[in-house]
C-alpha cells in the first residue's frame, strides 16, 4: 500500500528541506509551515524566513510500537521542540537512548530519513532533533 | 586565477561496532584483524542515515565555512556507491536542501570508494573554467559487505563536502592528476547486496599499483618531494594500506597521521580520503602543503597538491571538526542491531 504521495512530499521541501517559515508582516508570528492566513492575528501578508536548526525539548513521549516504516527504531522519542525563533515543531530524536531525554535539553535539527513508501517507493526525507 | 576549496565539512555517524564484535559472530579472530589490516571500529549510520541524509550534514557544514550564497553554487557531485535510489540523484535532494537549486547541474558520480574525489575534480575544473562561481562535491557512503566476509570488518559510513571557488579560498588546488587503468579488483553487480573483491589481487596489483601510478604522476608533475609537504592523505581501505603506501612513497608516520583516520572509523569508500582531507584542514596552518590521493576499485587514484591559506583560521571552528566526531558521543552496538540496522536480518511482511 502506498502511504507517501510524491506529489505531496515534493509539496513540502520548503519547509520540510530547508525549515522555511513565514513570518507574519503585521504581528510578527511566525507560521510553520507557512499558512495563507495568520493564526495570531489573522493577517494575510507574511515574509520568508528560515528556522535555526536548534533548540530544546519542551516535551516529550516514548514511542513503543511504532508504525511498521519505524520498526526498526523503537524504542524512540517523539518530542514537542522549541526552536531559537519560539516556533514549536513535533519530531523524533535521534541518537539518543529515550531514556536519557529531559525536558530543557538542548538538541540541534538534523537532516535525516523519515519515512520510506516500501522497498520500491519514494524516500520521505526531513529533519529530526539530536543532542546538541 | 586561484581555484580551490572555500569551505569543507564532514559528517560522521553516532554509531560504532568494535571489530572484535564481529569477529566474535564468525569465529574469526579478532586480534589477527585487528593487527592485519589495524581497525579497531567502524562507523555505522542509523535506520534515518543514508548517503542522501550525511551528504546534505557534510554540504551544510561546508556551507557555513564558506559563507557564501548557496545559489551562487553552478554544479552539485555527489560521489557514492550507496546512492538510497537506482534512479533518482541523491544530488537533486542535497541541492533542494542547500537552497542552491533550480540554477545548477546536478550528477550523482559512481567509480567504488573514488567517486567523491571524482567530484573534486570536476567541480574545481568547472571554477577555473569559469563556468560556474562554486561548485559543489561530496564524497559519501555507508557501504556494506558480505556478511562474514573481510569487508564487513571494514566497510563504514561518512560523508565530505567541498565547496570550490574562485576567491576566499582556504586551500589552492595547485595540481591534479589522475591515473586509471581497467582493473578488475573490487564489483557488484547489478541488483546484488553485496560488493564481490578479488582477495589478495585488490593490493599489490590494484590499490598500490594506482596509487603509486596517481602518486609519481603528481610528484613528477609539480617538481615537489615528500619532504615538502606538511600532510598526505591517501585511500583508507583500512588502517594498513595507506600507511604503508605512504611510506614507501617516502612520506613519514607525523605526515600521514592527522589524515588517518580509518583504524577507528573503517572504510567510507567515496568519503575515505577526502574525509582525511577535512581533518587534515582542521589542523593545518597557512601555507602548509597538503598532498592528496584517492583510489576507487575498477581502478583509478586522483591526485591533488592543496595549499592552505590564511583563510583558514577564520573558518576552521564555524563548523565541527573531524577528529572529534569520530573521537566523541560514540554509541556502540552489538552485532544483532548492526545486522538489523544494515538490513542484514530477512523481515516478514
Amino acid at each position: 500500500m502506498s502511504t507517501l504521495n510524491p506529489a505531496r512530499t515534493a509539496r513540502e521541501y520548503p519547509a520540510r528541506y530547508r525549515l522555511e517559515a513565514a513570518r507574519c508582516e503585521a504581528c510578527g508570528a511566525i507560521a510553520f509551515p507557512p499558512r495563507l492566513v495568520c493564526p495570531a492575528c489573522r493577517g494575510r501578508k507574511f515574509a520568508p524566513v528560515t528556522l535555526k536548526p536548534e533548540g530544546k525539548v519542551l516535551t516529550w513521549t516514548v514511542i513503543h510500537v511504532g508504525p511498521p516504516s519505524h520498526r526498526h527504531e523503537v524504542p524512540y522519542a517523539l518530542a514537542v521542540i522549541e526552536l531559537a525563533d519560539g516556533v514549536r515543531v513535533t519530531c523524533q530524536i535521534a541518537d539518543v537512548d529515550p531514556a536519557k531525554v529531559a525536558a530543557g535539553m538542548a538538541v540541534k535539527l538534523e537532516f535525516r530519513r523519515i519515512q520510506q513508501d516500501g522497498e520500491a517507493g519514494v524516500i520521505a526525507y526531513g529533519h529530526k532533533a539530536v543532542p546538541a | 586565477m586561484s581555484v580551490g576549496i572555500v569551505g569543507y565539512g564532514a559528517y560522521i555517524p553516532r554509531r560504532r561496532i568494535r571489530l572484535g564484535e564481529i569477529a566474535a559472530v564468525w569465529g574469526a579472530d579478532a586480534a589477527s584483524y585487528e593487527r592485519g589490516l589495524e581497525l579497531h571500529e567502524k562507523s555505522v549510520p542509523g535506520a534515518d542515515e543514508d548517503t542522501i541524509t550525511m551528504s546534505v550534514t557534510a554540504a551544510r557544514r561546508a556551507l557555513v565555512r564558506a559563507g557564501i550564497d548557496p545559489l551562487s553554487i553552478g554544479a552539485v557531485y555527489v560521489g557514492s556507491e550507496s546512492h538510497p535510489y537506482a534512479v533518482k540523484p541523491s544530488g537533486t535532494v542535497v541541492a533542494e536542501a542547500l537552497g542552491a537549486t533550480p540554477a545548477v547541474h546536478c550528477a550523482d558520480l559512481e567509480f567504488a570508494c573514488k567517486a567523491g574525489s571524482e567530484g573534486m575534480f570536476l567541480a574545481a575544473a568547472l571554477v577555473k573554467s569559469g563556468e560556474v562561481s562554486h561548485a559543489l562535491a561530496v564524497g559519501a557512503d555507508t557501504s556494506q559487505g558480505a556478511p562474514g566476509d573481510a569487508l564487513e570488518y571494514s566497510a563504514a559510513a561518512g560523508a565530505a563536502a567541498f565547496i570550490f571557488g574562485a576567491s576566499d579560498v582556504v586551500a589552492t588546488m595547485d595540481a591534479q592528476v589522475s591515473f586509471m587503468t581497467d582493473t578488475p579488483d573490487f564489483w557488484r553487480r547489478e541488483y546484488m547486496h553485496y560488493p564481490r573483491h578479488a582477495g589478495r589481487f585488490t593490493g599489490e596489483p590494484a590499490y598500490f599499483k594506482t596509487t603509486f601510478g596517481a602518486a609519481r604522476m603528481l610528484l613528477e608533475k609539480t617538481g615537489l618531494q615528500p619532504k615538502d609537504f606538511a600532510y598526505a592523505v591517501f585511500h583508507q581501505p583500512n588502517g594498513k594500506f595507506p600507511m604503508r603506501a605512504g611510506k614507501q612513497l617516502g612520506f613519514t608516520q607525523q605526515q600521514l597521521e592527522t589524515g588517518w583516520l580509518s583504524p577507528w572509523l573503517g572504510n567510507t569508500y567515496s568519503g575515505a580520503s577526502p574525509m582525511g582531507l577535512t581533518a587534515i584542514l582542521d589542523k593545518a596552518r597557512p601555507g602548509d602543503r597538503i598532498f592528496m590521493v584517492s583510489y576507487g576499485s575498477g581502478a583509478g587514484s586522483d591526485g591533488f597538491v592543496w595549499t592552505v591559506t590564511d583563510r583558514i583560521d577564520a573558518v576552521r571552528d564555524a563548523a565541527p571538526h573531524t577528529r572529534e566526531q569520530l573521537d566523541d558521543n560514540k554509541i556502540y552496538l552489538s552485532y544483532g542491531a548492526y545486522a538489523k540496522l544494515r538490513g542484514k536480518i530477512r523481515m516478514g511482511e
